[in-house]
């Protein structure tokens, strides 16, 4: 085959602009085709990383927008097997304007960084988060964003609170992921509310001594308060981010009918590249026959140049995605397991994978058709 | 004289494989869009019938969902003889206070379940809803745990029919009635007897909200503006029909993602068309040629070849309007990050929306269509003549 590929080379170039039309559409659709896989595989495929995998929370069984007594977090610490739990609150509220959106999250100071041993923070600035109570820590994202410093006053009107808290920036914490959240203390937010809110919250963070021991977990602390009023529902960290994104409708099926809207649209595009290619050198085939070529030197060439095309279009389309990644997670997002987006290796070679495998599926018919052609008929033909 | 249009047609079907290939691929782009602003239309279907012009909804000042919002009893026997609230035959104010908490249905289809809105009203609560009426079954009782299922949710969850349970807290409610409400989110509630549920949740003095009816549209906006300054009562004061409006937004991911990828298909496509048009033309180089001889401007070269990809375009949009009619009408579900419960809503693939599909295909032709066809006008009539 690579005895081929100057033929193939020189045959690609022949309609440039035409050439050019192809591996640029071939790029857009597989790029999107790639940043919608990379999607799928975050929600779907992925493992959550090391440190998440201990992580566990601990909310309403029904919903959770409804609280629980903070009581309940003494007996989750009771369940062999875990090693901290800590309650913490989702705070909403808006800052300065409702369109400034990232977590707000009211939590116990001694106990945050016990939880997330993968947020550093320099332990001068963790210890004036536990002294200080009205002290707040934000990841290095959101103050880079809103470009916060240490010292600086927050301001959060309550929605679901009727409080407003007005926060001083004490820390700021550096992460992989998830560095777009504020940290404030709930004992702050207690003092504020009335006597009938207070000690109680939305959820538990639960942290693991092993990921193995993730599932008895979470049926041990489910079961202990299966009689209670309050029942509960614990779940890994992951997947209650995932529960979230299944609120969204039906996910799974928007991606993969878009996924293969967009291949069949490739698909098209190519198929019919290929055709217009084939027909105005049908010709030529027939000389190339006439010099000996075999059917299947012709059928290589011929194929190999439709595959050069969309594998062209893939390597650029990865490229594209690896960028398009990058911007999702930049984004300000709700949807927590973005945050982490990557381009795996795996995907990417999937992606390429496609790219080569549609351009053969649509050269293939021409292809097979004008290889096939008698010499003489081939000669004579016009178009 | 323009070029005549029979020309392009006979263009067109003369080449057939790659008119539809160019086509379909166009079609597939319409449709992604189209499917994605059916979703929102009938999002917006949905909310848009569940107000009442005439409503006005009352939360604790600050909270945006009813489910956020703790409205104590005080407040709502306060507010009830405001000015401008309409009264019913037996002079009694239109206002019903409502305590609104949410359960999780689990059904063999839905394994984790999906958490709808659990709703305790009076009976004044019933007729503040125009159009709210029983299906099947009765209403449920005061003093009795039953409840009424809305017709979608006793159509996606077979197992809280009529004579079926729901769970709340530690008691088990029967299911006595089907409700409908036209199009209303009311459909994916479910009503119950609202001095039961206070009692079983502990809220007999903490309940939800209070919605309200003004007497006219405009002791409407007077009555709102009335109870938001009311700083004795400290509340919100909001029509229902805005507030609906509002949870439109739980859309938004899903209408952003659509429309992007369909932005970023509407080029690859429109490079598919420009292709297709570009071989039309070297093709057809002797024709040009022929046709200038013949007298035909350039101008009308241009418009004939750019109404020929908007032909090619045009059967694209219509394809794609076929392929998304099987949509029309399909029930689904969608959560709200605000209340954390599911409206179930359907795919709407209205006239309207067809109508910006066949925009959208026209654009794609336009764009593609546009160089090829300046291209073939300035061909040079000679050298367009001898060419091969």
């Amino acid at each position: 085959m690579f005895r081929y590929l100057p033929l193939i080379l020189k045959s690609s170039m022949r309609s440039k602009r035409r050439s050019l039309l192809t591996v640029a559409s071939a790029a857009i659709s597989l790029s999107l085709l790639g940043t919608l896989m990379a999607v799928y595989h975050a929600f779907y495929i992925g493992e959550a990383p090391p440190q998440q995998a201990l992580r566990a929370i601990t909310r309403n069984r029904v919903s959770p927008a409804i609280m629980l007594p903070i009581s309940y977090n003494d007996k989750i610490k009771q369940v062999p097997g875990v090693v901290e739990a800590m309650p913490f609150q989702f705070f909403g509220g808006v800052y300065k304007d409702p369109k400034n959106i990232f977590a707000r999250y009211a939590v116990q100071p001694d106990r945050l960084f016990t939880m997330h041993a993968d947020y550093t923070i320099p332990e001068d600035q963790k210890l004036a988060f536990q002294r200080e109570k009205t002290g707040c820590v934000v990841g290095r994202g959101l103050a880079d964003r809103y470009g916060f410093k240490i010292g600086d006053r927050i301001t959060l009107k309550g929605d679901i609170f009727p409080v407003t808290v007005e926060l001083k920036l004490v820390g700021i914490y550096d992460s992989l992921f998830h560095d777009d959240v504020l940290f404030f203390r709930l004992d702050y937010l207690f003092d504020l509310l009335p006597e009938r809110r207070r000690n109680k919250v939305f959820a538990f963070h639960v942290l693991a001594d092993s990921p193995n021991s993730m599932p008895r977990i979470c049926k041990e602390i489910d079961d202990q308060f299966r009689n209670s009023t309050a029942r509960t529902r614990t779940e890994a960290e992951r997947a209650f981010e995932l529960g979230f994104v299944s609120m969204l409708g039906n996910v799974k099926a928007f991606l993969l009918s878009i996924s293969l809207a967009l291949t069949f649209t490739l698909l098209l595009v190519t198929a019919n590249t290929m055709a217009m290619s084939v027909r105005e050198r049908v010709r030529e085939v027939g000389v190339l026959k006439t010099l000996g070529f075999t059917t299947s030197a012709i059928l290589t060439i011929l194929l190999g140049e439709a595959a050069f095309l969309t594998s062209l279009g893939g390597l650029i389309g990865c490229c594209v995605t690896v960028l398009l990644v990058t911007l999702i997670r930049r984004l300000p997002s709700i949807i927590l397991p973005l945050s982490s987006l990557q381009l795996e290796p795996s995907v990417a070679g999937l992606l390429l994978a496609i790219g080569v495998c549609i351009g053969l599926a649509s050269g293939l018919v021409p292809a097979w058709g004008a290889a096939r052609i008698p010499i003489l008929k081939a000669l004579k033909f016009t178009d | 004289m323009p070029v005549p249009i029979a020309y392009n047609l006979r263009n067109l079907r003369e080449r057939k494989t790659q008119t539809l290939m160019t086509a379909l691929g166009l079609a597939l782009t319409v449709a992604v869009l189209l499917s994605v602003l059916a979703l929102v239309g009938g999002l917006r279907d949905t909310f848009r019938a569940s107000g009442d012009p005439l409503n006005i909804l009352v939360l604790r000042k600050g909270a945006t969902t009813e489910l956020a919002s703790n409205f104590a009893r005080s407040v709502y026997n306060d507010l009830k003889f405001k000015p401008g609230i309409a009264r019913d035959q037996a002079g009694e104010p239109m206002a019903s206070l409502e305590l609104v908490t949410v359960i999780n249905l689990e059904s063999s289809e839905h394994p984790d379940g999906m958490n709808v809105n659990f709703r305790g009203i009076s009976p004044v609560g019933i007729r503040l809803r125009r159009g709210l009426a029983i299906e099947r079954g009765r209403w449920f009782r005061p003093g009795f745990r039953e409840v009424v299922v809305g017709h979608s949710i006793a159509a996606r969850y077979p197992e809280v029919g009529i004579g079926g349970k729901v769970h709340l807290g530690r008691a088990d409610w029967d299911v006595v009635g089907i409700m409908r409400a036209g199009e209303s989110s009311i459909n994916s509630e479910i009503y119950c007897d609202l001095n039961q549920v206070a009692a079983d949740e502990n809220r007999a003095e903490v309940l939800s909200s209070t919605l309200l009816q003004a007497s006219d549209p405009i002791a409407k906006a007077a009555l709102i503006q009335n109870l938001t300054d009311d700083q004795r009562l400290n509340v919100d004061a909001m029509g229902e029909t805005d507030y609906y409006d509002r949870q439109t937004r739980s859309s938004a991911p899903v209408q952003f993602v659509g429309l992007f990828v369909a932005a970023l298909m509407a080029i690859g496509s429109s490079f598919a068309a420009m292709n297709t048009m570009y071989a039309a033309v070297s093709h057809r180089s002797r024709e040009i040629g022929t046709l200038r001889v013949l007298g035909f401007s350039k101008s009308e070269i241009l418009l004939s070849f750019l109404f020929e990809s908007l032909l090619l375009a045009a059967l694209g949009g219509v394809l794609g309007c076929l392929l998304v009619l099987p949509l029309n009408n399909l029930t689904s579900g969608i959560g709200s990050f605000t209340t954390f419960s599911e409206t179930t809503f359907q795919f709407r693939v209205t006239p309207a929306i067809m109508g910006i599909g066949m925009l959208f295909a026209g654009f794609m032709g336009a764009v593609g269509g546009l160089f090829p066809a300046s291209n073939a006008a300035r061909k040079e009539i000679l050298v367009a003549l001898r060419s091969v």
